[in-house]
């Protein structure tokens, strides 16, 4: 299979590192060869954060270049505007409709874009953006954004469901798997 | 078994498997996790060390013992050991040993971005460059295969994307491997008359490793085919123009980055019509070819600025492929920011207000530099804040006293902070150093150091008393501070910086991060007070903003440490048992 690109962004801090170990573990047990490249330190620290995934036969690059992500799954809305140029030609942003203000704009330093979500339509690109927090709150915890995440993305993966929740339940401490599957569904289905 | 793991996890699982029994290290992103996986294996001591320094030459220790051995640090860590690194390189070995660092190439969480390879040639230890997670456990055991074969320290130098990728590896099971100690005074004991013999032994070594590196199975070629052009690399490189090239050109794919084979390259350059070097960073392959005689491109290709990407490869290489949609909206950036409720960002406030200079040093609070509290005036390396402060105050005779402090963490104080306080107190420079304990080691994830009570384990074990420990260097004045008291805050620190002498402020809070920290409710905004007047946004808390000319606070972010409602002249921002 030819090596899919999926690019996991948001802010640091929102739990993107659970949702690509949870791919990590879903495309481990289909037998693919994958790279889950991530970030770590500084960055960490409410910054703009990006993690790859890259699954198929044969993976060589850990990371995912401009024009090759097939997926970017977004938990914030600004974030999903700053990394387009590395969707490839064809390709899907997933993403959380929740905006989160940087520094900049909180101290007025700069603007937060208006109507970001129009614009990245009507610049041609696939944009499926979903209120993922509301779904995360009602599932439980406004932490399960990234299963809502997952839920969704798992819509255009041709993986039985029954797989993604073994995975959940193989990346998601017994306390809070529940929640985590209800926010999968829910994202699933919206 | 296979398994999905991190480059880093499979060093550690790769020390386990080889029996390595002994591991010190200082945590540094981007190697910290080497140690923390391999603490969980219980055949393994391993421990967080002061320094990186003191970390080698307890390595250096066991390995004397004879078990196999590791320590673990970032490319600057490795700076900072310098020092036994090119000793031990004389002595060599009785049980293996591994020098585990790891450089940061676009500086995701580092100061510099230096090349750690040509510590490899320097300090004439050879060095293994892994390309992913399979290759950093097989080239751990490898490692201390050749430290023992050829009496050497080895060097395993990772980089942040082959640290921090997790890819599939195959995991074997643990040797043990234990020598016996042997007095060897000629071997170990490094004065003059004993290391000038032991010089000649360093280069016949290096004769023995080149003719290794002849051979080894770790310097590949691949065939292609396509020779107008042959490609030498290495590391998370190789990766990028297997990505890209496939199998047209042939690779010769080094996995021991020095020494480096001489009759290897020279045969594969002559079995292509041109060669091409592609490496990150510095040019050190590149180098290498030219001593040799070579004609090759590398550098004037391949930038030693910043990260190589897969498209610069194909740029150079193959077709570029086309980028994606670029809005035309400017998205501001987002860097990154002091957590709400950090300890340090009240601290931070004072000194600003107060215009004071800042030498500061690193770690979380390195993050007191960016806007809008702005309030540091310098940062160099671990330990820079005190003994800059030390130049800096007298240099000025005087004339900045009253006006300049250092700021370093807990964990970077015990780590070379202490000698710039012995020469503060010794050379009686006039000038106030606080140490931001937050009881944790910060921007690294969590570690524990010797100030906070537990070990690497999570064990509790002694801890240092920072008052006592300043106090015997010679410091008479040591005040201890909350930084969420303001008042207090600034109360103590005009205190210190008018007092005649040098003196140290303790601003002590635990990480809003860690576990054991209870929150507050998050603040309420009474908007008929607030007048939105900004005073709250001056201490940058992420968790609050201005929306339509009135403070916001984000729930989801709040702790409730209410330095926010300190700076309120209008009691606006309440505790909510206050609403």
């Amino acid at each position: 299979m030819k090596t899919q690109n999926v690019m996991i962004v948001g802010v640091g801090g929102q739990g993107s590192l659970l949702a690509s170990k949870l791919l990590g573990r879903l495309l481990l047990n289909k037998g693919y060869d994958i790279k889950v490249s991530e970030v770590h330190g500084m960055s960490q620290r409410g910054g703009s954060v990006v993690t790859y995934v890259r699954f198929g036969d044969k993976v060589y690059s850990p990371v995912i270049d401009k024009g090759q992500a097939d997926f970017i799954v977004s938990f914030e809305l600004l974030e999903a505007a700053r990394w387009t140029e590395y969707l490839k030609p064809g390709g899907r942003i997933i993403t959380n409709t929740q905006k989160i203000n940087p520094m900049p704009v909180i101290i007025g330093a700069a603007e937060y874009p208006e109507a970001l979500e129009e614009k990245m339509k009507q610049s041609g690109i696939d944009l499926d953006a979903l209120d993922a927090l509301t779904l995360a709150e009602q599932a439980g915890s406004a932490k399960a954004v990234n299963l809502v995440l997952m839920g969704r993305l798992s819509k255009y993966f041709d993986i039985p469901q029954e797989e993604w929740m073994q995975a959940i339940e193989a990346s998601v401490p017994p306390k809070f798997l529940e929640m985590n599957k209800i926010a999968f569904k829910l994202g699933a289905e919206a | 078994m296979k398994q999905l793991i991190l480059g880093n996890e499979a060093v550690a699982r790769g020390l386990y498997e080889a029996g390595c029994s002994f591991v010190s290290s200082y945590p540094g992103t981007p190697s910290t996790e080497i140690t923390e996986a391999v603490a969980k294996y219980p055949e393994v001591y391993a421990e967080w060390a002061p320094n990186e320094k003191v970390a080698m030459e307890a390595a250096f220790g066991a390995s004397l013992a004879g078990r196999r051995s590791f320590c673990g640090m970032k490319h600057v860590g490795l700076n900072v050991a310098a020092d036994p690194l090119f000793t031990i390189s004389y002595t060599g070995v009785n049980g293996g040993m591994v020098i585990g660092v790891a450089d940061d190439a676009g500086m995701h969480s580092s100061q510099n971005e230096q090349d750690s390879r040509h510590y490899a040639r320097a300090a004439k230890i050879p060095m293994l460059e892994p390309s992913d997670s399979a290759e950093a456990l097989a080239f751990a055991k490898l490692a201390y295969e050749l430290s023992e074969q050829f009496d050497t320290p080895v060097l395993l130098k990772m980089c942040t994307r082959v640290s921090h990728s997790q890819s599939v590896v195959e995991t074997g099971e643990r040797v043990e491997c234990v020598k016996e100690y042997k007095k060897d005074i000629p071997k170990y004991v490094m004065m003059p008359g004993n290391a000038k013999k032991r010089h000649p032994v360093v280069e016949a070594r290096t004769k023995a490793l080149i003719a290794y590196a002849e051979e080894a199975a770790i310097n590949r070629v691949e065939s292609g085919k396509n020779n107008a052009i042959g490609i030498i690399t290495s590391s998370t490189s190789y990766q990028y123009v297997k990505e890209v090239c496939g199998d047209t050109y042939p690779v010769l794919k080094i996995g021991m980055i020095w020494p480096l084979p001489e009759e290897k390259i020279r045969q594969f350059a002559a079995s292509v019509d041109r060669l091409v070097v592609v490496e990150e960073l510095d040019g050190f392959i590149e180098s290498h070819c030219r001593d040799l005689g070579l004609t090759c491109t590398g550098k004037s290709e391949f930038s030693c600025i910043d990260e190589l990407m897969p498209l610069t490869v194909a740029a150079k290489l193959a077709t570029p492929w086309q980028t994606g949609i670029k809005l035309e909206d400017v998205i501001p950036p987002r860097p990154p920011v002091m957590c709400a409720g950090c300890p340090h960002r009240g601290l931070f406030y004072t000194l600003k207000k107060n215009k004071i200079t800042v030498l500061g040093d690193i770690g979380c609070y390195t993050l007191g530099a960016v806007a809008p509290l702005s309030a540091v005036d310098s940062v160099i390396c671990m330990g820079a804040s005190v003994s800059g402060l030390h130049g800096f105050s007298k240099s000025q005779q005087g004339a900045m006293d009253g006006n300049t402090v250092a700021v370093i963490g807990d964990s970077t104080f015990m780590h070379s902070g202490i000698t710039g306080l012995v020469n503060m107190a010794y050379n009686e420079s006039n000038a106030t150093v606080i140490i931001v304990d937050n009881s944790i080691t910060g921007m690294t994830g969590h570690q524990q150091n010797p100030t906070t009570g537990f070990n690497l384990k999570g064990d509790p074990c002694a801890k240092i008393d920072l008052e006592t420990l300043c106090h015997a260097v010679g410091i008479r004045r040591v005040r201890v501070i909350d930084p969420y008291n303001l008042k207090e805050c600034e109360a103590v620190i005009k205190e210190e910086l008018a007092a005649n002498e040098p003196s140290v402020i303790i601003s002590r809070r635990p990480c809003a991060l860690l576990k054991y920290v209870k929150h507050n409710a998050p603040l309420a905004v009474d908007t008929d007070k607030c007048v939105g007047c900004k005073a709250c946004m001056k201490i940058g808390c992420p968790a609050i903003s201005i929306v339509d000319g009135k403070a916001k606070v984000d729930e989801t972010l709040c702790v409730g440490c209410g330095v926010c409602e300190q700076l309120c002249k209008f009691g606006a921002l309440q505790s909510p048992k206050e609403v």
